[in-house]
């Protein structure tokens, strides 16, 4: 298996959601993680999609996506030409004893704490998922009592954008 | 974009600019009758329907109006295959109508079924009030959740402003690009309140835009594949007849000389009486039109989607064979198998490219199937379409089907039920034109026929209807004969009845060790005959004849061709022990494909 990610264009409309998400299940694909947001177009959202599939099958979950009526453009980003970040929250076991090793590896890695209380830290990191599991494993030994991950999000390098060419008509 | 449209436009455009009211103020609507109104300004002339709670006000604008004829069915079910039986005989848009809730739920079988078998019907359902939604009022389903997997698409309406365009959005989506079944769901508030009544309603639809027309170079390179092929096939499916594309298909193949199958879900694309008409392929195909998909180097597969009732096993269907595939939806090429040439596009318009590019390609390349043709004459003389009788002393059911066929002719609509009745009504009516005949093919619905068959009478009210129908099946739809009395929908039925679920039971006589586990439903001979279908059937106020004996056939036919003031039930009490020949075993390679029971024809070693 490998994995893609899958930048969708869609209509804003009620249920669009479950009709990917049921897509994915009924055609016996697995979502990896998902992430959806607004875009620059009122009334347009954009899904980030990582799934784990051979190129075959992908090649059939693009088509079918593309049938869905609310679904306007798809594109897979090639990782070497898009920029790809995961968002993770991680609460650390922190006391006065670790406090100090747990803050060096939030420097060392470029993250940020964002609430400390007596015993545990609320660390925010932004990454694509080699840095953010990096980070985890580097933590775990303090313990980790929860983590917040949201799906990829990735977008395209250099000028060109996925809802260019859609509005010419 | 009326209902008359011929050909599926590329883009999605507004409807029936044509009939829009005059400028100015536009008239106040209800949410109803703005439901009635559109349809009516698509050319909606026929709806199939029963009221309930949640479309009483849309029930109340259909009795005040004369523009569209309501038929008041007895079950939704019936309201959804009759929806698809009107647009399969006639290519018009099906319209059924069902309450809030069971309503609503009832017609998912239809629904399922169109959905499989690409039929265009617009379903409309009425939801409960907006401000009840989601609180498990009475009679509340989630309709749109619950068919999303088996619609093309749906609506959920909940403000009478937005009824125009979800109406006309739905029938576009319904009849152009493949076709299939789309559902409004309008809250009953949404059908009390009013709007201004805009016509045409602006389509948003920004995510639909069906390719009709085909990639040239992908046509060149198909129609020179076909000028060099020694062994091509054109592997015909229910695509063309949706895209009414029989007429450029006849053209094609009588140009190229190359023998044509049909699909079960495109029996009449192409005439039977045709010389270079193999039949059917599949597990119940004829031995030629099976070997020749399985042994040609060339198969142009013409909007027909692989479906493993038709190739066996898979990993050994047609191992030498080059893939034209071609389909309006480009999810079903390469689904199954790879193409080596894709093209998307309309049916029609392929094939009328397909045609100028062969003429094209063979000034250059000289085609030569002459040894092919040979070789396929020979299956199909060696092993014709055939039964055996029965050695129980009752009637074949191949022999009732055939005379049917025979003593109706090609101008009339067959419709039939799922199971062995099916197959043989593929086999032995002989099918001249599109449209003719109407089946369950991908979902395999039993009980499709009856309601389909009223839907088809109603859409074609000059041609003679036939359902073909099994005592299974009767049992699970007849009460649209009560529809059909009332509203003077003179259908005429054939039961096949063999007493029992006919093809389950042929599974459990072959694979099962004959171990016939609850496949004896007691309807036919020598059984206690419950129902009697003849009772049952007058009880309808239909003309009800039972045929017991050979003889008997051809009269009770002809009476019921002679009978056209209420339906017509026919009870042919046929032998149990008669199967559907050939057949190829599940899960193996069409070489394997059986004349007979335990009789394989020879073929070449590959």
């Amino acid at each position: 298996m490998s994995t893609h990610v899958l930048s969708l264009l869609v209509e804003d409309k009620p249920g669009l959601l479950t009709r990917v998400a049921g897509l994915f299940a009924r055609r016996g694909f697995n979502i990896e993680s998902l992430a959806v947001g607004h875009t620059e177009v009122p009334g347009l959202s954009r899904i980030t999609i990582l799934v784990d599939v051979e190129d075959a099958p992908l090649e059939q979950v693009t088509k079918q996506l593309n049938k869905l009526i609310n679904v306007i453009k798809i594109v897979e980003l090639d990782p070497a030409q898009s920029v790809q970040r995961e968002h993770l929250l991680v609460k650390v076991r922190a006391d006065n004893t670790t406090r100090s090793m747990v803050l060096e590896a939030v420097t060392l890695f470029r993250a940020r704490v964002v609430d400390v209380s007596v015993d545990a830290v609320v660390i925010e990191v932004t990454g694509d998922s080699g840095k953010t599991q990096a980070l985890l494993r580097v933590l775990e030994p303090y313990g980790i009592k929860e983590i917040a991950q949201s799906g990829l999000l990735a977008i395209g390098r250099g000028s060109k954008s996925i809802s260019e060419r859609i509005f010419k008509n | 974009m009326t209902a008359e449209t011929p050909v599926p436009s590329p883009s999605p455009s507004p409807a029936a600019s044509a009939a829009a009211p005059d400028s100015g103020t536009p008239e106040i609507l209800t949410g109803s009758g703005a439901i009635i109104r559109s349809l009516e300004l698509l050319g909606v002339t026929d709806v199939f329907g029963l009221p309930g709670g949640a479309v009483i006000p849309l029930y109340d604008e259909l009795m005040s109006q004369t523009a569209i004829r309501h038929i008041l069915v007895r079950h939704e079910q019936g309201a959804g295959h009759a929806a698809e039986g009107y647009a399969s005989a006639s290519n018009r848009v099906g319209v059924a109508i069902a309450t809030s809730g069971p309503g609503a739920t009832n017609l998912v079988t239809a629904i399922a079924d169109a959905y499989m078998d690409s039929v265009p019907i617009l379903c409309i359902t009425g939801q409960v009030f907006s401000t009840l939604m989601g609180t498990d009022a009475f009679q509340e389903a989630d309709i749109v959740g619950i068919t999303m997997p088996i619609t093309k698409h749906s609506f959920l309406v909940k403000r009478p402003e937005d009824i125009p365009a979800a109406i006309a959005s739905a029938h576009l989506i319904a009849s152009t690009g493949r076709p299939g079944p789309v559902l409004v769901d309008i809250t009953k508030d949404a059908q009390q309140k009013s709007a201004p009544f805009i016509w045409p309603p602006k389509l948003d639809l920004p995510g639909y835009r069906p390719v009709t027309k085909p990639h040239g170079k992908q046509v060149q390179a198909a129609a020179q594949l076909l000028a060099e092929a020694k062994k091509p096939v054109l592997y015909v499916g229910g695509g063309v007849i949706r895209a009414r594309a029989s007429e450029e298909l006849l053209t094609f193949a009588e140009l190229s000389k190359t023998p044509v199958v049909t699909t079960l879900m495109a029996r009449g694309a192409f005439p039977d009486s045709h010389d270079q008409h193999l039949g059917m392929p599949g597990m119940h195909g004829t031995v030629s039109a099976v070997l020749a998909l399985q042994e040609a180097d060339l198969i142009i597969a013409l909007g027909s989607r692989f479906d493993d009732r038709v190739t066996g096993k898979v990993s050994e269907f047609a191992p030498h064979a080059t893939i034209v595939h071609v389909d309006i939806d480009p999810a079903e090429i390469g689904k199954i198998r790879a193409a080596d040439v894709p093209i998307v596009g309309d049916a029609k318009e392929v094939i009328a490219d397909l045609t100028v590019a062969y003429a094209a390609a063979i000034t250059t390349t000289t085609p030569d199937v002459s040894v092919w043709w040979t070789y396929l004459k020979g299956l199909r003389d060696e092993f014709p379409l055939g039964y055996s009788e029965p050695t129980d002393g009752l009637m074949s059911p191949q022999f009732v089907i055939q005379r049917i066929g025979e003593l109706t002719g090609p101008e009339a609509v067959y419709a039939a039920g799922v199971g062995q009745h099916q197959m043989w009504a593929a086999q032995f009516i002989k099918y001249e034109r599109p449209n003719s005949w109407l089946n369950s093919g991908g979902a395999g619905t039993m009980g499709y026929s009856i309601p389909a068959a009223m839907g088809a009478k109603v859409a074609e009210p000059d041609r003679v209807v036939w359902s073909i129908d099994g005592d299974g099946c009767f049992q699970m739809t007849n009460q649209e004969l009560a529809t059909c009395t009332i509203n003077n929908i003179p259908i005429k039925v054939a039961i096949i009845n063999n007493s029992s679920l006919g093809m389950v039971r042929q599974w459990q006589t072959l694979f099962y060790d004959g171990r016939h586990s609850f496949t004896d439903l007691h309807t036919g001979h020598g059984s206690a005959m419950v129902p009697d279908f003849v009772k049952l059937s007058e009880a309808y106020g239909a003309l009800a004849i039972r045929v017991t004996s050979p003889d008997q056939v051809d009269d009770a036919i002809k009476l019921a061709l002679a009978t056209n003031d209420r339906p017509v039930v026919i009870d042919f009490i046929v032998s149990r022990d008669a199967m559907v020949w050939p057949m190829v075993p599940q899960g193996v390679s069409n070489s394997y494909v059986q004349y007979a029971k335990d009789h394989a024809p020879t073929w070449e070693e590959e």
